[in-house]
């Protein structure tokens, strides 16, 4: 296989890994937080031991988010020396003030676990927060530099020489605001939603109105609630981030739309599979007009098709799929929510149907693969190009060779680390079940 | 001074805070693995108390490394990068595994712990040794010429004096520096026989540091013999790294009311040390990033990024002290924490 195929597999599963530890890194803190504050407001006493139990686990999710966070900021520089050094040049600001969004994790994480008996709860609450505070910090930057490498901004490219930098006319680039908020705002979503996918697991395990069942109880209310109200937030700033892709990547929209001919009164393709021989999406869905509107609020827009554009700078074709999977799943969870907190408030019902169960125990996973699709969706959906009309991957690929065995060694390593979490994950919970510190 | 004169300064000083963190983060792992099976003594729970809150910090450092060398010398990432590739690889895999298995041990059974001590110990003295042969790598004479950027001889790195001098050099520190925190540590906690441990370690170390430090000069003079005639220049420096290392080391056999020894006294005088010969070292080593082909001049970045650069580090240095301080006196200092009795 060439070297660029591998190396891309190579980054791509590193990040697939560093994903999921690093989107739990952000959410919980958040849910760790309203659990404290919940408990200082009520004085429930289960809500102080949804925080304790919540930030050991959050704690051992570090202990692979962060060394995996270390191996794709090296990995980059390793595997991207091409990409890293224009980074070096332009972008390096978002690289530099994650920096201290880590110190400022790093500390106070340490603080908020190893110190907590000696904290008053107002510490306790500063510190969680700012624990909070440099989780989401160090995903808002970290996307910045990935929106800059969909919208580069704040050079010009002369000559293979990148002149005139302007840093933060760089940082700000066009789609930071949009796409930082989504990135967030989506990791808020699945840490709440995983929450509320364990206490659904434990609810139906359990007889009803058991002390432990109404604990669980609790949190998949809060898992809930705060799962809804962010993937609300999720697509309503998920409907923007297409809206830029109609102004600064149009090839990478249609390729999600599976769009080949640019029309004005363009429909949305749902479902189905493009197929590149025919030039059309087979077995999808379609709503005339729609796409039009969602892409500029207007049936009159016209949304540029994949003909537009050389075929060798066509984005993979399947994009459409991921595109419509992680629409679909943040659909289907805002409609989860509505049905949970109806269930509850409205028609006053004390437990949940089966059915329902399952869907929530489902809803953690669901989200989480949203994050996938969504990430695959963007990065892939990028290529050819690297940093969008200014560097190609294949001109930004290291050239020292070997990458095939280190993609062996990686990927033996990140299988010990995920069962080893999940391992000790149960280990550690079964050990020190709810039961015996609810009844303390 | 010029502003990559700055630049390659601020990034010596991280590269000096994590060397010194670094190697007392995995010593005290290793001390941990050591000391696992010893009934009676409370030294591996002394070295948990302290690794438990300080890992993670420790390892922000070496990002900012990373990041601060890519941001300050894009010119240097793509050599480095290059040629970095498999040492580099191996480093992150070995502390992915380090991390890792530290943090699960404290959630693991019995039986599981002793397992995950074991390879969080060893893994922990191994990085040491491959993070300091970037050190020889940077010296020149490994890199063949290739398309792009060259390629790492590894053939000519293992066969290399100075490479193992390096690394003797790195995991004889490891030792030595987390021995004598640890024996200061528990000095502090009152903990006289795990004192008593940690002070014997480190006089039994501290002379093999030195002398694998004298070691890398002396190779250093056959395999980079332009780094050999830089470093005579600043042979006052090595001299006051000497006087600091036996200020260090009689230290730990002053007399005092109960035992022997000033740990304190023994630790700062032994960072000077380390200090004045890295200080010495480094500006040895310039203009150059790697020689002989990539200066501080040619790597670096543009002026408008550097001065952002520059302006948030000056921001976030007001911003993070503060919680810096309070994490100190929280794990540092704080008697309560010290004393307590499980890890
Ligand atoms: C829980 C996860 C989740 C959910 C439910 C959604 N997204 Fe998303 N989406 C992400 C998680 C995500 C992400 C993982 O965070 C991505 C990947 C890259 C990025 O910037 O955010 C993303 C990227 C992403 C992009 C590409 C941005 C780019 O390529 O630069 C678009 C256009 C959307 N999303 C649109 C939506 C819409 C219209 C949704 C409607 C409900 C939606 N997303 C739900
Ligand atoms: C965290 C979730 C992420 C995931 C799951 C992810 C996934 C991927 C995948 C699958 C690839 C390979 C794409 C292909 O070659 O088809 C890739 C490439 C890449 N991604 Fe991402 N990515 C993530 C975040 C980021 C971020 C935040 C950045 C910005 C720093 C980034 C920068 C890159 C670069 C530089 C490449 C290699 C060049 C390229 O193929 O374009 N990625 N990523
Ligand atoms: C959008 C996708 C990403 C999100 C949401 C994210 C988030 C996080 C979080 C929450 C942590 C734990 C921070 C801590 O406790 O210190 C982390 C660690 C880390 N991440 Fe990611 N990250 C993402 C992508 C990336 C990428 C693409 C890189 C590589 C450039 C990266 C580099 C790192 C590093 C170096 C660490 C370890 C920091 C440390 O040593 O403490 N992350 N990330």
């Amino acid at each position: 296989m060439d070297e660029l195929v591998i190396a891309r597999s190579l980054f791509g599963m590193t990040m697939g890994v560093h994903i999921i530890y690093a989107t739990l890194g952000v959410g919980l803190p958040l849910m760790v937080l309203v659990a404290e504050l919940m408990y200082q407001k009520t004085k429930d006493k289960d809500y102080a031991i949804m925080a304790t139990r919540w930030t050991k686990g959050f704690a051992v999710l570090l202990g692979v988010a962060i060394p995996t966070g270390t191996i794709a900021g090296v990995q980059l520089s390793l595997l991207w020396p091409g990409f890293m050094e224009a980074v070096g040049r332009v972008i390096a600001l978002p690289f530099q003030i994650e920096i201290y969004a880590f110190f400022l994790e790093a500390l106070f994480m340490s603080i908020y676990v190893y110190a907590a008996d000696r904290l008053s709860p107002l510490m306790r609450i500063v510190s969680v927060t700012l624990v909070a505070i440099g989780a989401s910090a160090s995903a808002i930057l970290i996307t910045n530099v990935h929106a800059f490498e969909g919208t580069p901004a704040g050079f010009d490219f002369i000559d293979g020489k990148f002149v005139n930098v302007d840093p933060w006319e760089a940082f700000f680039n066009p789609s930071f605001i949009v796409t930082a908020g989504h990135v967030t705002v989506s990791a808020l979503m699945t840490g709440a939603f995983v929450i509320a996918s364990i206490a659904a697991y434990k609810m139906i395990r359990l007889k009803g109105n058991s002390r432990e069942y109404k604990f669980h109880h609790k949190a998949l209310m809060m898992g809930l609630a705060i799962g809804g109200i962010f993937s609300l937030l999720t697509s309503l700033n998920g409907h923007e981030s297409a809206q830029q892709l109609h102004a600064y990547q149009p090839e990478k929209l249609a390729a999600a739309e599976g769009l080949f001919e640019t029309q004005t009164h363009a429909p949305l393709a749902i479902g189905g599979f493009t197929d590149k021989e025919e030039r059309e999406v087979k077995w999808a869905i379609e709503i005339p007009w729609a796409l039009s509107y969602l892409a500029d609020d207007s049936f009159e827009t016209e949304v540029l098709g994949l003909e537009e554009f050389p075929e060798d700078e066509w984005p993979p074709l399947f994009v459409h799929t991921l595109f419509n999977a992680m629409v679909g799943i943040g659909s289907l969870l805002i409609l989860l929510s509505i049905a949970g907190f109806t269930w509850y408030r409205l028609l006053k019902k004390r437990s949940f149907p089966r059915w329902l169960m399952w869907a929530f125990i489902a809803a953690g996973p669901l989200a989480m693969t949203a994050i996938e699709f969504g990430w695959i969706f963007a990065c892939t959906g990028r290529q050819p190009w690297v940093i969008y009309r200014v560097m190609k991957t294949e001109d930004a690929v290291t050239t020292s060779g070997n990458i095939g065995l280190l993609f062996v060694l990686f990927l033996i390593i990140y299988i010990i680390l995920m069962i080893s979490t999940v391992l000790v994950l149960r280990y550690y919970f079964k050990k020190n079940p709810v039961a015996q510190e609810l009844d303390h | 001074m010029s502003e990559a004169l700055y630049a390659i300064t601020l990034i010596w000083g991280i590269v000096f805070i994590y060397a010194v963190m670094a190697t007392i983060d995995f010593g005290a792992g290793f001390w941990a693995m050591v000391y696992l099976n010893k009934k009676n003594t409370k030294a591996t729970s002394i070295a948990n108390r302290y690794l438990s809150p300080s890992w993670e910090v420790t390892n922000v450092f070496i990002v900012a490394i990373v990041v601060a060398l890519f941001s300050f010398f894009p010119g240097a990432t793509f050599t480095l990068g290059t040629v970095l590739l498999i040492p580099g690889s191996l480093i992150i895999l070995f502390l992915a595994i380090r991390s890792a298995f530290l943090v699960f041990s404290h959630s693991a059974n019995e039986q599981y712990k002793k397992f995950l001590t074991l390879v969080s110990g060893i893994t922990g003295f191994l990085i040491p040794a491959l993070l300091i042969a970037v050190l020889p790598i940077t010296q020149g004479g490994f890199i063949t010429p290739s398309d792009g950027a060259g390629r790492l001889d590894m053939i000519a790195l293992f066969s290399s004096f100075n490479v193992y001098a390096f690394m003797g050099f790195a995991i004889s520190s490891t030792l030595f520096l987390s021995s004598l925190l640890l024996a200061d540590y528990s000095n502090v906690a009152g903990d006289s026989e795990a004192y008593e441990i940690y002070r014997r370690d480190a006089i039994l170390v501290g002379p093999l540091s030195l002398a694998m430090a004298a070691l890398i000069v002396l190779t250093i003079r056959f395999e980079a013999n332009w780094l050999y005639e830089n470093l005579l220049e600043f042979t006052p420096w090595l001299v006051g790294s000497i006087i600091t290392f036996f200020i260090g080391y009689i230290a730990l056999f002053i007399p005092r009311k109960n035992g022997k020894g000033i740990p304190r006294l023994a630790m700062v005088s032994v960072v000077i040390q380390y200090l004045l010969a890295s200080y010495a070292y480094g500006s040895a080593h310039l203009p150059y990033i790697v020689y002989p082909d990539v200066t501080i001049e040619t790597g670096f970045t543009n002026p408008a990024t550097f001065r952002a650069l520059i302006i948030t580090y000056i921001v976030a240095f007001f911003i993070l002290t503060p919680g810096f301080i309070y994490f100190w006196r929280l794990f540092l200092k704080d008697k309560r924490y010290l004393k307590q009795n499980e890890s």
